[in-house]
């Protein structure tokens, strides 16, 4: 079967790969191009594991067709550092041990990039809000809300 | 499988007129992909609709608002216009799955999966919205209540797409409302669900209204017997009692994990009495 031919922008970069057209923009990532940073939870949108920002959109890469990308831009976690450089959020991540086995970490570091990028000053209701479409059951959240809390009063202040 | 992406509505509507086998619609994909993944729907041929003009718009008419097929509900939360005259529709909208989900998902596509559950559904039902279809015998305009027949199955005829929900321009004193209940805060189906939609007269009696009450049967359900309750009165105890009474009775639910008869019928008029409030308040009414 032939497959689909896909221009795309990726982290910035000019993208060109072929996938099958019933191949999820989370599968090319992760298969085709190396990008394993977004994660595979539940395949079905309700973990947030494989959140991506699609021309400024947070969504599920897991509910989109590789297919789709044709044109738009891609925004993953791997465009977050810029070389040795960690992202605010990584950093406060990372400080405020806001993650334990890793999994959903690459989702919300997108989303929680996604909120701040829309409101840089979010309440404590507002952070829990814009992430609950992200799935943790390691932390207990309460760590990752600190984290953003810090990333955002550090971002304000850059 | 083949993926096309149309430029045009025509195009889109011919390519599913002439398919053969499975065709399925593309465009916030949110129940789609799942049920690709799920082995519940193998199709043929996907078109994606999101790259023909104006799909991805909500447009100000001289009649209201025109909202296109591929618009995603966090866009109709972005429209201040949008907000301020249908708050209700909005609110219903927004509450379709995560913030992740509400970057693809449409109302369109809501109606279409014809989910008796659906969030957006009652709202619009209750705004009088109305469902813009093109395909092979042209242009047609149905009542939102008309796409879905049971669960799962709509009155779409092959080589029909809804290419947009058109919603009137208010008229004065007006306001809607939409209330669901959850055992969640967010991110979770309708149990049972209402939505109200008023008009109030100078004097702040309702004019015309129109209740709808959502996963209390297999479609969503427009109450009328209930907006006739509301009709000339301003919401004092007695109506809103009435109003629950008769939409606890309208309801021909199941029970299910989530939700027993009994208490489906409950709350739904629990939900209808709310949201009547609501709407009224938003209407300017007190």
């Amino acid at each position: 079967m032939a497959g689909v031919a896909v221009s795309t922008t990726i982290n910035g970069d000019n993208v060109e790969y072929l996938c099958q057209p019933d191949e999820t923009l989370l599968d090319v990532l992760r298969d085709r191009l190396g990008l394993t940073g977004a994660k595979e939870g539940c395949g079905t949108g309700d973990c947030g594991a494989c959140s991506i920002i699609l021309d400024d959109r947070l969504v599920c890469s897991c509910l989109v067709l590789g297919a789709e990308a044709e044109g738009r831009r891609v925004e993953t976690v791997e465009g977050m550092a810029h070389g040795d450089r960690l992202h605010p959020l990584q950093q406060k991540f990372l400080e405020h041990a806001a993650l334990q086995c890793g999994v959903c970490t690459p989702g919300f570091l997108i989303a929680a990039k996604d909120l701040l990028a829309k409101n840089p000053d979010p309440t404590e209701e507002e952070i829990r809000f814009g992430l609950a479409g992200n799935l943790c059951r390691c932390t207990g959240y309460d760590k990752i809300v600190r984290a953003v809390q810090d990333a955002a009063s550090v971002m304000k202040g850059a | 499988m083949r993926y096309i992406r149309p430029h045009s509505l025509e195009e889109a509507a011919g390519l599913l007129a002439g398919s053969t086998g499975t065709a399925a619609i593309l465009a916030g994909g949110s129940d789609l992909l799942v049920r690709m993944k799920g082995g519940f729907i193998e199709p043929d041929l996907i078109v994606d609709i999101k790259a023909i003009d104006g799909l991805g718009e909500i447009r100000e008419t001289a009649e209201g608002f025109s909202i296109g097929a591929a618009v995603p509900c966090a866009l109709m939360g972005e429209s201040a216009a949008l907000k301020r005259e249908w708050p209700g529709v909005v609110e219903a909208a927004r509450l379709i799955g995560s913030k992740q989900v509400q970057g693809r998902c449409t109302i369109v596509g809501n109606l279409c999966n014809a989910s008796p559950a659906a969030d957006s559904v009652p709202a619009l039902v209750a705004a009088g919205a109305r469902a813009l279809i093109i395909g092979p015998g042209g242009r047609r305009t149905i009542p939102v209540e008309a796409v879905p027949t049971a669960p799962g199955k709509t009155s779409l005829a092959k080589g029909e797409i809804i290419e947009a929900i058109l919603l009137d321009r208010r008229a004065p004193r007006s306001g809607d409302a939409y209330l669901r209940f959850i055992p969640r805060t967010e991110m979770d189906i309708a149990v049972v669900s209402a939505g109200v939609n008023l008009t109030l007269d100078e004097q702040g009696a309702v004019e015309s209204a129109r209740v709808a009450v959502g996963a209390a049967a297999p479609t969503v359900l427009l109450v009328e017997e209930a907006a006739e309750v509301l009709i000339g009165s301003k919401l004092d105890d007695a109506t809103l009692e009435r109003l629950a009474k008769v939409c606890s009775g309208a309801c021909r639910p199941i029970d299910d994990k989530r939700g027993t008869v009994e208490f489906r019928r409950k709350v739904a008029g629990v939900l209808a009495r709310r949201a009547a409030t609501t709407a009224y308040a938003r209407a300017g009414g007190k």
